[in-house]
């Protein structure tokens, strides 16, 4: 069942060399830790058990959900009688899994035409170069795509989602005003009137402490509702891999909000491991719709559990 | 201030109340409770692994002097040993050099380096009348280039066009040059975001630097970046002699235990601190306050002097688990409340302790202690009925409390309020994030704070 911790993850090799190779070499260190634990050979015992936490609570784990890990480690250890280091490996990845497979449920959009699609996220996470992969990702499906430059009081927010959108070739609806509620407004519109298949929203970036910038969004979100009366069929929130335990705050505060229904997990391609994503899998679970690994338009992934365990456990042949 | 850190000491005073000296086993618990704490502020593992061992050490070899528990003794060494691995002191930025002395940013996407080069420019120009240029050797993230052009237009500082078919240190050395001719005295360098990881980039800034020749070398962190931190401020370190750190999004409610990992790995002085995305949103860095907010405890160590000053134990420990249950929290407590306070120096003195971030939202709720006595004589002039039961306060009760009082029907009504409000509120404290979640709720009401 586990065999994806001997041999490398996943089938489509092409597509593996590029990001699952990166992510490997971002993650060799945690890797390695956990090799030359397990290689150590020797008993199961407290020290054992403390590097396993060491590997969780670097990796951003956070100390609830590696409690829970290895609290599920130890009763495998215990149910399975296992004696070897090395099957140790196993029940860890086992449990990760379990915990984090209930989060890996793909984004379906055909139900609805316009599908319209909302991101918002703390600033400088990832929302406006998602939306551009995101754009790709529904073309290269055969969907047509809109965009709706919805962050407008960023710096030139309105020219980098632009250029996103002349990329991929597809139209963004930006506005000089200043209101982002009225630029989606008619960004839903349009795609109504031209039979658009997704419509993506960006926002500006906004801490979760700014209550007024919360109150705009919530605003944002029912005037979409305006524009069609079941939209925004997905709200999307970013996180950035490299944030630490916040990110379980950002997804209470944005659920509280707008009642997110997907996360995307950006900057996955550098060292850190968004080992938070269990966090908040024991605390808040929502979906993990994408993972980003990259700044172009390709560096797009569907949130796969086991890769994404596998690579959080640095796990190679 | 009943956030989980808080309760932790408060719960390591306790257990260490009575005992005459710290020893290995007596503060064993108590060290465990603050790595705790650490960690859940995103304090990197090696940092604190290394940080408790060194506190331990500093405790036990710590005289326990005079009025002092141990336990508060421990505190004090948590605190000032954080407070000394944060830097002690506020370190300004080094402009001495043949100018325009060079200003080079670097930091991972999306941390706030562009944001920052704004705003270091505003700050330099108001503040040390320095003529400052910008320029954006970003040619990889979309329109980057224009972000920056449109900040330095909103804060009227020169700017250094670039495009994105140029070399970044073509862009650079061109930058320079023209600082030169037009006698600027400060030129700020924007770069992209880069990851450590990332050969081919790391090396372009490095030989962005090697050209330059900056006399600081910032490094920019997102204030809620997690372990990683100390990855990625090793790799940067390890790339660039950098010369200090400036610490963004503080306007939010990560702990920040970043900085710490940051500070440890790089032993460069955080400059800066980014408190908000407008362009005053820059403030010098206080590393004492910066050790409050990591661990999360406002002046705990302020706090419980003066409440042991002034506060009956028994008293304060009854309102503390009414307070956490947010049930049977009534008049009598409300006044023993205001007593309390009025003995800590008044709802003033108390905001001053908060957490930096936590008083900085609360400014502008400014308390009148006045006020805090009036409220007092109305609940004087209540039946002890009354007092345990204010939803039975109605019309004619309000008059005789009034009348009593010496205050209006209206002084009355204001005090019912308030001390629903604070019903309510101290249900939130009792619920997870409650503080913050307050304190947000207070930030709610104030016009005109973050943009
Ligand atoms: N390496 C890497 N960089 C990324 C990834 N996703 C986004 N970025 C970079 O992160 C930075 C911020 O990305 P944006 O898309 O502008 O983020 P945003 O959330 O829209 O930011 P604001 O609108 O400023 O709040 C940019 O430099 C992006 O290129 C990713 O998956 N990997
Ligand atoms: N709230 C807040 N936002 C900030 C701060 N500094 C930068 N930002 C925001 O973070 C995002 C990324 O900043 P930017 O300067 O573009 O980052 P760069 O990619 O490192 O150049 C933008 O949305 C900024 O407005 C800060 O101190 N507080
Ligand atoms: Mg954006
Ligand atoms: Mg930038």
């Amino acid at each position: 069942m586990f065999g994806f911790l001997k041999k490398a993850p996943p089938t489509d090799t092409s597509e593996n060399t590029g990001w699952l190779a990166r992510l490997k070499t971002g993650l060799a260190r945690t890797g390695s830790q956990l090799s030359e634990l397990l290689n150590r050979g020797g008993r199961i015992d407290d020290e054992l058990y403390e590097k396993l936490e060491t590997i969780l609570i670097t990796s951003d784990v956070g100390m609830d959900a590696t409690r829970l890990l290895l609290a599920d480690v130890r009763r495998q250890v215990k149910e399975q009688k296992l004696t070897e280091v090395v099957q140790i490996k196993e029940a860890l990845a086992h449990a990760l899994l379990k915990l984090l497979q209930p989060l890996a449920q793909p984004l379906l959009t055909d139900a609805r035409k316009p599908f319209v699609i909302m991101l918002c996220g703390v600033n400088g996470a990832g929302k406006t170069t998602s939306i551009g992969k995101l754009a790709k990702h529904f073309q290269s499906q055969g969907k047509s795509v809109l965009l709706a430059a919805g962050d407008t009081f960023r710096a030139a927010a309105r020219e980098q989602l632009m250029e996103w959108g002349a990329r991929n070739n597809v139209t963004v609806i930006a506005q000089q005003s200043g209101d982002a509620a009225a630029v989606i407004f008619d960004a839903v519109h349009a795609a109504l009137a031209r039979n658009i298949d997704v419509v993506l929203a960006d926002t500006a970036g906004r801490l979760t402490t700014q209550a007024h910038l919360m109150e705009e969004i919530k605003k944002v979100k029912r005037v979409i509702a305006k524009a069609l009366p079941d939209a925004p069929h997905e709200v999307l929130l970013v996180l950035d891999a490299n944030t630490g335990q916040n990110a379980l705050s950002q997804v209470k505060a944005f659920d509280e909000a707008l009642n997110v229904t997907g996360l995307v997990l950006t900057k996955l391609d550098g060292t850190a491991k968004g080992g938070v994503i269990a966090a908040i899998a024991k605390a808040h679970p929502i979906p993990v719709r994408f993972i980003g690994v990259g700044e172009g338009l390709d560096d797009l992934r569907p949130f796969v559990a086991k890769d994404f365990v596998a690579a959080l456990l640095g796990v190679e042949e | 201030m009943l956030d989980n850190l808080t309760q932790r000491l408060s719960g390591i005073v306790k257990n260490l109340r009575g005992q005459a000296r710290l020893t290995e086993d007596n503060i064993q618990d108590s060290l465990r409770e603050v790595r705790l704490a650490l960690l859940e502020a995103d304090v990197a593992l090696s940092v604190v692994k290394e940080f408790t061992a060194q506190v331990k050490q500093a405790a036990l070899g710590e005289e326990v002097i005079g009025s002092l528990s141990p336990g508060q003794a421990l505190i004090g060494v948590v605190n000032r040993e954080l407070t000394k691995l944060m830097g002690e002191h506020n370190d300004a930025l080094n402009l001495a050099a043949v100018p325009p002395a060079v200003i080079l940013m670097a930091g991972l996407q999306g941390a706030g380096k562009t944001t920052t080069s704004g705003k270091l420019a505003k700050l330099l120009r108001e503040q040390n009348k320095k003529k400052v240029l910008l320029v954006s050797c970003d040619v990889y993230r979309p329109a980057a280039i224009e972000q920056l052009r449109t900040l330095a237009q909103q804060i009227e500082v020169d700017f250094f066009p670039s495009d994105i078919t140029q070399k970044p240190q073509d862009i650079a050395l061109a930058a320079l040059d023209f600082a030169r001719k037009h006698h600027h005295e400060v030129l700020i360098v924007d770069t992209a975001g880069r990851l450590a990881v990332d050969a081919a980039m790391m090396e372009e800034i490095k030989q962005l630097h090697a050209a330059l020749k900056p006399i600081e070398t910032l490094f920019v962190v997102d204030a809620m970046t997690g372990q990683d931190a100390v990855n990625t401020a090793k790799a940067f370190g390890d790339t660039l002699p950098l010369t200090g750190v400036i610490l963004t999004k503080l306007d939010g409610d990560a702990r920040g235990g970043a900085a710490l990992s940051v500070r440890h790995v790089t032993g460069k002085p955080i400059k800066f601190v980014g408190v908000s995305e407008k362009m005053n949103g820059l403030e010098a860095f206080h590393p004492d306050r910066m050790a409050q907010r990591v661990l999360g405890m406002g002046d705990v160590l302020s706090l419980i002097e003066e409440a042991q000053r002034g506060v009956d134990h028994v008293e304060a420990e009854k309102l503390a688990k009414k307070m956490q249950s947010g049930k049977g929290f009534d008049l009598n407590d409300f006044k023993m409340q205001i007593v309390q306070m009025k003995k800590m120096g008044g709802m003033t003195a108390l905001m001053d302790k908060l957490p930096a971030q936590l008083s900085q939202a609360a400014a502008g709720a400014k308390v009148d202690d006045r006020q805090i006595n009036r409220t007092e004589g109305i609940i004087n002039s209540m039946t002890a009925f009354e007092r345990s039961h204010p939803e039975q306060i109605k019309a004619s009760r309000k008059r005789r409390i009034a009348a009593g009082a010496g205050v209006q029907v209206m002084h009355v009504n204001q005090l019912l309020n308030q001390f629903e409000q604070t019903q309510k509120m101290m249900k939130m404290f009792s619920s997870k994030g409650g503080m913050a979640k307050m304190m947000r709720g207070m930030k709610g009401m104030m016009p005109g704070m973050g943009r």
